[in-house]
């Protein structure tokens, strides 16, 4: 923020400590401070959808810029009708008729993912997973056959079709063993991600606001 | 005609993505550019339908004065205030021809002082809870707990320039052997979890996706599946 507004600095900053005033316990503060979010964030994203997808997609495509060459796209016209059908769930009496637009995003996502995803995570995984076993390095053989290993007898833990016993049972437990070391991982990954925005929120007020309210008062 | 018409334009929206992976000329890539398109139109109307129904709640509660309702307020003069700023932003930008986000503009100013804060705050809150949950539940109680705790502690300790130094110093080793540690893992036994959790979920979603474009699950159009 180059050009930072001592004002704003300072909402920012009350508005953060209110946040965190839940930490103490459930209040009035930190209950106003979320109702303000709720309402700034539903807006916010109302207005950038506005934008970018109503204007700049919708609304360009039908009417083009004199000057840019470009022909009127009519079949925008057809997302643009299944939009107001959307609208329609705040209509009791039609309120079906928002069925229409919900059955065409669940269909058109159903028939994109089921292509990209059976590439990108399946294919693609499978793919990645047949690896040579016996690399240069013991660490890195060491390795490999980790991947092969957990990667089979996690397929085999979530293979629900087959009693969990014996052998297949035995080779399931392996699988649960890597699988808690994947979900310990992105658990120390996230304590990560959320320690570090949380070190940017207490810098903020430390350093920015600190000085900006010496300076204010 | 209630349920029909949904099934069929699920069927033929899911059949377009579908065949166009396969076959991305004419007419199914035209046909998934068209869709494709109505897909942002839809999202944004989406969200509109969300922020007016926020509104409408929140209306519906201070008229009626059940518990809260003062909160009720506060949504909806944040949320006013939002609109105007942001649509006064976006009318500039659009008869300037600059961006609506461009620094300067009242949608930017409240982006940067109101929404940005209080979101980062908000995830930031997450640490503490994080912190109090795994102290309940990281008890080596079992060998799956163990691994987890474990592993979870090698992560956070190899990611931070801490423990690596102190050891150095001390002569116990000569490299950094917790970061070396958490690279290992992160590297074969996380990788080999993560593919067993992705090709499980590709399986699940290709099936769910079959069953939703051949009509045999259909509890988004209100029926059973």
């Amino acid at each position: 923020m180059a050009d930072a507004s001592p004002i704003g600095i300072f909402i920012a900053g009350v508005l953060t400590l209110g946040i965190f005033s839940f930490l103490y316990k459930d209040n009035p503060v930190y209950k106003v401070c979320e109702a303000i979010f709720i309402g700034v964030s539903a807006a916010y994203w109302a207005v950038e959808y506005f934008y970018s997808a109503l204007y700049k997609k919708f609304w360009l495509g039908v009417i083009p810029p004199e000057g840019s060459g470009a022909d009127p796209d009519m079949w925008l016209w057809g997302g643009a009708i299944l939009g107001v059908l959307m609208l329609c769930r705040m209509i009791p009496k039609i309120n079906w008729l928002s069925r229409w637009p919900l059955a065409f995003i669940v269909g058109a996502t159903a028939g994109l993912y089921m292509m990209t995803f059976f590439v990108s995570n399946a294919m693609n995984q499978i793919a990645s997973t047949m690896q040579p076993l016996i690399q240069d390095t013991f660490l890195a053989t060491l390795g490999s056959f980790t991947v092969a290993i957990g990667t089979v007898t996690g397929l085999i833990y979530f293979f629900f079709s087959k009693e969990h016993k014996g052998i297949f049972g035995g080779a399931a437990k392996v699988g649960i063993w890597f699988l808690m070391v994947t979900f310990g991982a992105s658990f120390g990954y996230t304590v990560m991600s959320r320690m570090s925005l949380l070190i940017g929120r207490l810098d903020f007020l430390f350093s920015s606001w600190a000085t900006n309210f010496g300076q204010m008062f | 005609m209630k349920r029909e018409i949904p099934l069929i334009i699920t069927s033929i929206a899911g059949i377009v993505f579908a065949v166009s992976y396969f076959i991305p000329h004419y007419p199914f890539g035209k046909a998934e550019n068209i869709f494709g398109d109505w897909i942002s139109i839809v999202s944004a109307f989406a969200i509109w339908l969300g922020m007016l129904n926020l509104g409408e709640v929140s209306l519906r509660k201070i008229i009626r004065k059940t518990e809260g309702w003062q909160l009720g307020v506060i949504v909806l003069v944040s949320m006013l205030v939002m609109l105007i700023i942001g649509f006064s932003s976006v009318f500039n930008a659009i008869s300037s021809g600059t961006s609506h986000m461009a620094p300067g503009t009242g949608l930017k100013w409240m982006y940067d002082y109101t929404f940005s804060p209080l979101s980062a705050t908000m995830f930031s809150m997450l640490a503490f809870f994080v912190a109090s949950a795994s102290y309940r539940a990281f008890r080596a109680r079992s060998l799956e707990a163990t691994l987890l705790l474990v592993t979870a502690f090698f992560v956070m300790v190899g990611r931070v320039p801490l423990l690596d130094p102190i050891v150095n110093a001390l002569g116990i080793t000569d490299f950094p052997f917790f970061s070396a540690v958490a690279d290992w893992i992160m590297t074969y036994p996380n990788s080999a979890g993560q593919r067993a959790i992705m090709i499980g979920i590709a399986l699940g979603i290709t099936s769910s996706s079959l069953r939703i474009i051949l009509g045999i699950e259909r509890s988004h159009v209100g029926g059973d599946a």
